[in-house]
C-alpha cells in the first residue's frame, strides 16, 4: 500500500470506531419492548432508565476520564431536590424542571470540581465521599427546605408537553425517562467521540504524559466534571417527577455506591456498561427481593465479585473479549 | 556560538536540591537552533533532573530558563509544550489503550487547540489524523499504527515516545535516553531516525551508549554531581583529562 491510501485507510479506521453498531440498534429497539412484554412493569422500568442515566453520567467521569467518585449520588439529589421544591412551590412544568435541576447540579459540580481536578486515586475518593456526606447530612438538617427524613411532600407534576399526565401504570414515566435517556445518550456518545472525549481517554491512561503534549488536563477534568454533574441532576430529576416524592435517599452513600457497582458490573468505559449494569443490577433486586428479601446483598455481592475476579472489564468487557476470540 | 542567532533554549545559574542533596549547581546552557546535542555523564549526575526542570515538571530553587529570549522559569509545563519545547521520557510514558494512531491524533488535537471540542466527531478532523498518520510514517511505525499501545513491541514504544514530541512541533526536543532497554543492535536505527529529524529542530540527548554520543552529536555537555564539568565538541570531550578521569577512573584499577 502506498503512504496515501494507508493515510486514507487511517481515516477510515477512526470513523468506523464511531459508527453505529447493528448491536446498538438492536439494544435501542429492545427498550421498547416492555410496553408490549411487560406492561405491567413499566413503573420498574422507567426507575431502571433512570438509574441508566445516572450510571451514564458516572461512566463519563470514570470510565472515560478516569476520575473515581464515591460520591456522585450528591448530584443525583440535587437534581432530585430541585425539581421537587420547583413543583412544590407552584412550578410542575416537566422539561424547564429538567433543564433548571441540569443547571444547580452542574454549577455545584463546577465548584466541586475546582478542588476535584487537583486529585487523583485515593484522595479523590474521600473528598467525594465527604462532600457526599456534607450534602447528605446539609439536607437532613435543613428540613425546613427539604422536609427532612420525612421527605419532600407536595410534589405535584403537570403533564408532559401539556399533553401527557403521569398515569398510574408508568406509561407515561417510562416513555418520558426512555426519551431522555436516548437524548443524554446520543449526547454522551458524541462527546466520548470527540477530540474532547479523546482527551479524557488520555487523562484517564497517563494524566504525565497529558501536561507533557501540552495538554491541560485540569481545564478537561473540570468540564467533563461538569457535565457529568449536570446529567446526574436530570436522573435525579427525573426520579422526582415520575415518583411525585423526593427522600433523603436520593443524596444517600447507598445510592452512590450502587451506581459504581452496576458500572463496574456492566463494564465502565464503554457506553452501554452503565445502562447494562442498572438493567441487570434492577431487575435482580426486584425479582431476588420478591424471593429473599433479607439475601438481596448476598447475591449482588457474590455476583461483584464474580465479576470482578472473572470479568474484570465487566460484562461488556467480557462479551467484547469472546467475540473478539471468535475471529 | 559567538555571533551565532540567539539559543533556542538556555538556563542560567539553575539550582535545585532536595533537602542537602544537591541536584542542579548553576547549571548554564545554551542549545543554538538544529543543534544535536548530547548530555552525559555517570548515574545520579542530575541529567534526568535537568530535563524536568527545564520542562518544568520540577522547580528550580534559583536560575532562569529561557526558550528563546522568553523567560519561561514560571511557566507551567503545558505552557513550556505550547511555546516549542518537548520531551520523552526515559521510562515509556505513553497512552496504554490509546493506539498509537489515537494518541498522535491526540497530541496534535492538543497543539491545535480543538481537544476541548466535544460537540464534533474525531472522524472530521481529517487533518489532523493524516498528520498524525504522517509522523507514525516518517519514524516507520504506520504499519502498527492501530494496535492499542500496550501491544506494540518495545521498540515500537519508544518511537511512539518521539512521534507524540513531533506532534507538538516543537523547535527543542529534549530525548531522556531514547535507546534505555533497547538492544544495541537496534539502537544504532533507533538513532538514525532521530539524525533524520528535521534540522528545524534543537536537539538535547541523554545517552549512555558513547558509540552513539560521538557519532550523532555535533556538542556534548558532561554533567557531575549536578554540575557542568566540561561543554565541547566531541573532539575536545574525547581528549579531554577531566573526562576520562570521571569515565575510566574507576576502571583504572581493573
Amino acid at each position: 500500500m502506498s503512504t496515501d491510501t494507508m493515510a486514507l485507510d487511517a481515516r477510515r479506521h477512526i470513523a468506523r470506531q464511531i459508527r453505529w453498531r447493528p448491536a446498538e440498534v438492536i439494544f435501542w429497539l429492545a427498550t421498547l419492548l416492555p410496553f408490549v412484554l411487560f406492561p405491567t412493569h413499566l413503573v420498574l422500568a422507567s426507575q431502571i432508565a433512570i438509574t441508566a442515566l445516572f450510571a451514564l453520567s458516572l461512566d463519563l467521569i470514570l470510565g472515560y476520564a478516569g476520575i473515581v467518585s464515591l460520591g456522585h449520588a450528591a448530584f443525583f439529589g440535587l437534581g432530585a431536590y430541585t425539581a421537587g421544591l420547583l413543583s412544590k412551590h407552584g412550578w410542575g412544568e416537566p422539561l424547564s424542571g429538567l433543564v433548571l435541576s441540569a443547571l444547580v447540579a452542574g454549577i455545584v459540580g463546577f465548584a466541586a470540581s475546582l478542588v476535584i481536578a487537583r486529585f487523583r486515586h485515593l484522595a479523590l475518593i474521600m473528598i467525594t465521599l465527604g462532600m457526599g456526606l456534607l450534602l447528605h447530612e446539609a439536607a437532613n438538617s435543613a428540613s425546613w427546605l427539604t422536609g427532612g427524613v420525612d421527605g419532600l411532600q407536595g410534589v405535584k407534576m403537570w403533564q408532559v408537553l401539556g399533553q401527557f399526565r403521569f398515569d398510574l401504570y408508568g406509561y407515561t414515566a417510562y416513555s418520558y425517562a426512555l426519551a431522555v435517556l436516548f437524548l443524554s445518550f446520543l449526547l454522551v456518545r458524541r462527546i466520548v467521540h470527540s477530540p474532547f472525549g479523546l482527551a479524557l481517554r488520555g487523562i484517564r491512561e497517563n494524566s504525565v504524559r497529558m501536561t507533557a503534549i501540552g495538554a491541560s488536563a485540569r481545564a478537561h477534568v473540570r468540564k467533563v466534571y461538569t457535565i457529568s454533574a449536570a446529567l446526574a441532576g436530570v436522573a435525579g430529576a427525573l426520579l422526582t417527577q415520575t415518583t411525585s416524592t423526593v427522600s433523603l435517599e436520593t443524596l444517600g452513600f447507598q445510592r452512590s455506591a450502587e451506581v459504581l457497582v452496576m458500572l463496574v458490573l456492566g463494564g465502565a468505559g464503554r457506553l452501554y456498561g452503565g445502562l447494562v449494569g442498572a438493567i441487570i443490577f434492577m431487575s435482580a433486586r426486584d425479582q431476588f427481593s420478591g424471593i429473599t428479601p433479607l439475601y438481596w446483598y448476598f447475591w449482588i455481592g457474590t455476583l461483584l465479585v464474580a465479576v470482578v475476579l472473572f470479568l474484570p472489564n465487566g460484562i461488556l468487557g467480557g462479551l467484547a473479549r469472546l467475540r473478539w476470540r471468535r475471529r | 556560538m559567538t555571533g551565532a542567532a540567539p539559543p533556542v533554549l538556555a538556563t542560567r545559574g539553575l539550582c535545585k536540591s532536595f533537602g542537602s542533596l544537591v541536584v542542579a549547581d548553576g547549571v548554564d546552557l545554551e542549545i543554538p537552533a538544529g543543534a544535536r546535542h548530547a548530555l552525559i555523564g555517570p548515574n545520579g549526575a542530575g541529567k534526568t533532573t535537568l530535563v524536568n526542570l527545564v520542562t518544568g515538571m520540577l522547580r528550580p530553587n534559583g536560575g532562569q530558563i529561557f526558550l528563546g529570549a522568553e523567560d519561561v522559569t514560571a511557566a507551567a509545563p503545558e505552557q513550556r509544550v505550547g511555546r516549542g519545547l518537548a520531551r520523552t521520557f526515559q521510562v515509556n510514558a505513553l497512552f496504554p489503550a490509546l493506539t498509537a494512531l489515537e494518541a498522535v491524533t491526540l497530541a496534535i488535537c492538543e497543539r491545535n487547540g480543538v481537544a476541548r471540542c466535544w460537540w464534533r466527531s474525531i472522524a472530521g478532523f481529517t487533518a489532523e489524523i493524516d498528520e498524525a498518520h504522517a509522523i507514525l510514517a516518517s519514524l516507520s511505525i504506520a504499519s502498527v499504527c492501530h494496535r492499542p499501545t500496550r501491544e506494540l513491541a518495545y521498540g515500537h514504544q519508544r518511537l511512539l515516545e518521539i512521534a507524540l514530541a513531533l506532534a507538538s512541533r516543537p523547535k527543542v526536543l529534549l530525548l531522556d535516553e531514547p535507546t534505555a532497554g533497547v538492544p544495541r543492535s537496534e539502537s544504532a536505527e533507533l538513532f538514525e531516525a532521530i539524525a533524520g529529524l528535521s534540522r528545524d529542530i534543537a536537539v538535547l540527548f541523554i545517552e549512555h551508549d558513547m558509540s552513539i554520543v560521538f557519532r550523532f552529536a555535533s556538542r556534548i555537555t558532561v554533567m557531575v554531581s549536578g554540575r557542568i564539568l566540561v561543554e565541547g565538541t566531541p573532539d575536545e570531550i574525547a581528549h579531554d583529562e577531566q573526562v576520562r578521569a570521571v569515565y575510566l577512573g574507576s576502571r583504572h584499577h581493573g
